[in-house]
């Protein structure tokens, strides 16, 4: 598969990606990882003029615990998550749904700014995110903001983040609450057919690959707060949702294993 | 001709490692899209997006206005340029209706990625570019997606033909004697199953470079293929090249499992656009591109029916198939249902035999061979309805399967369809494979579990096969209406320091052949295989050749190699013989020396005869110098591999979700020259054919559109989806080559398919569920459990 033409620049400063943003506007992409977007080019999907390539910026990569919170810069690796003893401490569910992201050589790749601007609801850090009620920092012209995960995607591959805004950080807060991911696909390296995410004991969980953005599964989330058991907060994990249908399964079949694997999800966490 | 057990210095039966694998894991291989050409042109093949419309108009302006862009030629471009079609070297009938199929599509397309305009530029990137300026009209036609709907001739794709039915085939020795078994049979049985289109998918696309020589107008056709000699034939004959002005070269080839076992319209594209332009003239497949343009593999339904007696013994075997050809032919085609035509009966001993093919067009990708090529559709047939027979008769699947094997004492064995079965002893492959699952233990846990309630059920499937490999004996071929012989041929040259080369026609494109030859060399004339070189894929450096496919290098191309060897060995005998003033017949070879026997002291090493051989200064009075010797191996028959696989399944009853958790394959493929080598073939045949049961789909949808055109929608497992699997052999060695070898490429992908599906079925029966298409995905399985419930569960 052939791109088309695209220019490149490479940023060494998040004020420099910033001003190459300024100059390109629409046309320019930030490229970080690369694993959604060049594939996406190669079937010219995407074309964008304009690659503004942030890999040089050091300041964006790493993983810190503060007191409650976890920062961690948006070009830090799927691989540098996965291997984080300070994350597998404070927050294993996101380390673990990072190891499980695609295959070796994506997660060496591939980041967690970049899959969370990105917004495809299939993929699994989205979701890890959004059920852990992380926050997420976008730079701009105007200085910089933060973005609750809930307010970040907007639609399918849309996200809250301006023409002339970057991703730079993420925090979520330490949670060392019964957790799991219960990913569901075909071979390893695939994106999840359905998957389930439960956070913090309960308190959050999340779907993947259910409709047009990753969701909470906000009905489950009340049944358990209500005193509902894993059983029957789970029959309700497909409410509200509206799945695709694709070569590996219809929406009634998405609905039903989203019912499966969030009560799988709540007992593996730990829940009756 | 006598077996032999063991014909050995002690070399042939050892597990060496390949002689090919560290150019190929370092790198240093060079495949197609690793040549540098300077001066090439580079081309864009323009696809058509519909499976079945008329061309109005092709506006090639914008095209020609990107920069480095050199020429854009459409099909009324070109016609002039071709001598003739595409071929098809298999004409299954003589009525059989074969459509023109030109490299570029001439008036109208017929299947999504017909070629319908080329854009040459001076480099891959600016062809691109280039495709997209080309703007194309159609007049959208009904596509013709199903077989069914093609047989319905409701839409005829080739008007000129006049139907979409290409070619009725049948093989029925006895009419009269099948209808008089089903009528008196206490059980017949009737199943019918689809084998879904399958994509290839080796690891390398493929690739085309046509560079003409500066001198003498030769051309050289640089291909990933696996017939470069075929090719030189047939592109010579399609372009009007004369053919020794032709070399053709196949590079390192990344795997082909059939699908480089054609004559592409690239390959002629090239060519005739290297004549036109007098420079180099390239393309290199892209992944996406492959999945419509390169050949498809299956795609086939099947009927089979089974008469069989109040014990389950087998009094006949009825199959029917409609086949689906796709939009064209390519080479071989029409042939791929009579590759398993003789096969539906396995490996049981059935007097009657009753096998009619009909095939059809349809607006697809055109199909042809693909790893098997029509042995794992029969072989599918017969171990899927055996399964179902066992269930009437009440017996268990092993014990269906040993009443009707062939009996050892009855081989040679008469096939029903005509063939001579040349060796085998079935029964001890399937004790082997039941004990390595723990056949037993396991019925015992699966029972368990059931009586238990348990939502993760387990199923155990077997298949037993037999398949014919060794393509193959002239004589056959030619009543198969062939187009070619099924010979191979070797050349087995003594250097004068006694280093070794050897020629080989049998290309390979990743079985190891430069390892397993220099082993059978070695091992004859006691030589380090080191020293043995193997030359091949070039046919300046191998003129005669018939490739490789089919499971057919060893058993005729390493037949050869054998036969060549010992036509040396005999002339360096008379060198030695004059040397040691002895009889030739007195001498013999043994560690690299020439001694005579039963005289301790009078020898003389194969190296001073070679050196000898080279100054020839003092040979046997007549004797030409040097040794070297050509044979051409024409088989007297096929060979009959078999085996016994057994899988165990895990089914979780609310996800659908299918694991293998175990498997087991004995297979006998006679003598093993590499065990190394066999082992590898045997683990990747049966996990490309549990691709098929589980994984594996062309998906098409109602307009004819591909929706599984990339890695992420064709699932072709990887090894994160294999497990370890328990692997023995049993040695039945063929009795039709001196070596006593048959042939492993195809094995695993023949027995692994069924095995696996029965063990599906097998782990569903208790639920109600009688039958599963393929692939076995989640959801299918997850629905088929839901409808034998009667709703949801």
């Amino acid at each position: 598969m052939i791109p088309a033409p695209v220019g490149y620049i490479r940023v060494d400063s998040t004020e420099a990606a910033l001003a190459a943003l300024g100059e390109h506007g629409d046309e320019a992409k930030i490229l970080a990882g690369g694993q959604s977007l060049i594939p996406l080019m190669r079937f010219r999907l995407a074309a964008p003029s304009m690659l503004v390539d942030i890999a040089g910026i050091t300041e964006l990569s790493g993983i810190s615990v503060v007191g409650d919170t976890v920062s961690i810069g948006a070009m830090t690796t799927h691989s540098a998550l996965e291997h984080s003893g300070e994350l597998a401490e404070a927050c294993p569910l996101l380390a673990h749904v990072a190891s499980v992201v695609g295959d070796p050589a994506i997660r060496h790749r591939g980041t967690l700014g970049g899959s969370l601007a990105h917004a495809d609801p299939a993929s699994d850090l989205p979701a890890a995110v959004l059920a852990l009620g992380g926050t997420l920092v976008a730079s701009g012209s105007n200085g910089s903001r933060e973005i609750a995960a809930t307010e970040f995607f907007t639609g399918f591959l849309e996200s809250a983040l301006g023409a002339d805004e970057m991703l730079t950080g993420i925090k979520v807060p330490v949670s060392t609450g019964g957790w799991s991911y219960q990913k569901f696909n075909r071979r390893a390296q695939d994106w999840a057919i359905v998957g389930a995410m439960v956070a913090e004991g309960g308190a959050g969980v999340a779907l993947v690959n259910m409709g047009a953005t990753p969701l909470r599964a906000s009905a489950v989330e009340s049944a358990l707060a209500g005193g509902a058991s894993s059983v029957e907060a789970a029959a309700s994990a497909a409410e509200g949702t509206e799945p695709s249908s694709d070569n590996n399964g219809d929406a009634a079949y998405r609905k039903h294993l989203a019912q499966v694997l969030t009560g799988r999800a709540l007992r593996d966490a730990g829940m009756e | 001709m006598t077996v032999t057990d063991n014909p050995t210095g002690g070399i042939i039966g050892q597990a060496r490692l390949r002689k090919e694998d560290p150019a190929l894991l370092t790198g240093e291989a060079k495949f197609m899209d690793d040549l540098v050409l300077p001066g090439a042109l580079w081309v864009n093949c323009v696809r058509s997006p519909h499976a079945h419309a008329t061309i109005d108009n092709i506006d090639t302006t914008a095209a020609l206005a990107v920069e480095g862009v050199t020429a854009v030629y459409t099909g009324a471009d070109l016609a002039e340029d071709w001598a003739g079609p595409l071929p098809c070297a298999w004409p299954v009938t003589d009525d059989m209706k074969s459509p023109d199929y030109w490299p570029v599509a001439q008036g109208k397309v017929c299947h999504v990625g017909d070629i319908v305009a080329v854009v040459v530029a001076d480099s891959r990137y600016v062809a691109a570019d280039g495709a997209e300026g080309v703007v194309v009209d159609y007049s959208l036609l009904p596509a013709v997606i199903s077989i069914e709907d093609a047989e319905s001739d409701q839409v005829v794709i080739h008007e000129g033909l006049g139907t979409n039915v290409s070619y009725e085939w049948p093989l029925i020795p006895d009419p009269e004697g099948v209808e008089a078994a089903f009528a008196n049979a206490t059980h017949h049985v009737t199943e019918t199953y689809v084998h879904q289109r399958l994509i290839p998918a080796p690891m390398e696309p493929r690739g085309v470079a046509a560079v003409p020589a500066p001198h003498n107008g030769d051309m050289i056709l640089y291909s990933s293929t696996q017939i470069p000699h075929i090719l030189k034939v047939m592109a010579a004959l399609t372009v009007g090249i004369p053919e020794h002005k032709m070399r053709v070269i196949a590079p390192a080839v990344g795997g082909g499992f059939g699908c480089k076992l054609g004559v592409y319209p690239e390959e002629i594209l090239c060519l005739a656009l290297a004549v036109r332009h007098g420079v180099p003239v390239r393309w290199t497949e892209g992944r996406t591109e492959a999945a419509t343009a390169t050949i498809q593999g299956r795609a086939q339904r099947q009927t089979i029916e089974l008469a069989a007696d109040e014990n389950g013994k087998l009094l006949a075997v009825r199959a029917t198939l409609l086949a689906d050809m796709g939009a064209y032919f390519q080479l071989i085609t029409p042939g791929v249902p009579l590759l398993g035509a003789f096969l539906f009966h396995g490996l049981y001993d059935v007097p009657l035999y009753s096998f009619t093919c009909k095939s059809v067009f349809t607006n697809l990708t055109p199909t042809d061979a693909y790893r098997g090529a029509g042995r794992p559709e029969a072989t599918y047939a017969i171990e899927r309805a055996m399964d179902v027979l066992a269930l009437a008769v009440g017996v268990e699947p092993d014990e269906i399967r040993s009443l009707n094997f062939i009996p050892t004492e009855k081989f040679p064995y008469d096939s029903p369809a005509g063939l001579v079965f040349d060796s085998g002893d079935y029964q001890p492959a399937l004790d082997r494979a039941k004990e390595l699952i723990n056949w037993e233990e396991r019925r015992a846990e699966q029972a368990e579990r059931q009586a238990a309630g348990s939502k993760m059920h387990l199923g155990l499937g077997i298949s037993t096969y037999v398949e014919m490999c060794g393509l193959a004996p002239s004589r056959v071929l030619a009543s198969l209406n062939y187009g070619a012989g099924g010979w191979e041929s070797a050349t087995v040259r003594i250097l004068p320091t006694c280093k070794i080369q050897v020629v080989t026609g049998a290309t390979p494109h990743g079985q190891g052949h430069e390892t397993a030859w220099s082993m059978i060399v070695a091992d004859r004339l006691g030589v380090d295989p080191d020293d043995v070189e193997v030359l091949h894929s070039d046919t300046a450096i191998s003129p005669l050749g018939l490739d490789t496919y089919g499971s057919r290098s060893l058993s005729v191309g390493g037949t050869a190699i054998w036969m060549a060897t010992e036509r040396v060995v005999e002339k360096a005998s008379l060198i030695a013989a004059h040397m040691l003033e002895a009889n030739a017949d007195d001498l013999e070879l043994t560690n690299g020396v020439f001694n005579v026997k039963g005289t301790p002291g009078a020898e003389v090493p194969l190296a001073e005869v070679a050196f000898a051989a080279f100054t020839a200064h003092d040979l046997p009075e007549g004797l030409e110098p040097n040794l070297q010797a050509e044979v051409t191996w024409d088989p007297p028959n096929f060979t009959f591999p078999f085996g016994a696989h057994i899988a165990l399944v895990e089914i979780d009853e609310e996800t659908g979700e299918v694991e293998i958790i175990d498997y087991a394959a004995v297979d006998d493929c006679g003598n093993q020259v590499n065990p190394m080598i066999v082992e590898g073939q045997v683990h990747g045949g049966i996990v490309q054919g549990i691709g098929q049961a589980l994984w594996e789909e062309a998906i098409y949808d109602e307009d004819g559109q591909c929706r599984s055109t990339n890695l992420g929608d064709y699932l072709v497992p990887s090894a994160a989806e294999t497990i370890d699997m328990k692997l023995d052999y049993t040695v039945t060695p063929s009795p039709t080559n001196p070596l006593g070898v048959k042939g492993i490429g195809e094995a695993g992908t023949i027995a692994s398919t069924p095995a696996v599906m029965n063990a599906v079925v097998d782990a569903l029966r208790h639920l109600g569920v009688t039958e599963m298409a393929m692939p076995a995905s989640p959801m299918r399985v997850r629905r088929s459990i839901e409808n034998a419930q009667g709703g949801a569960v």
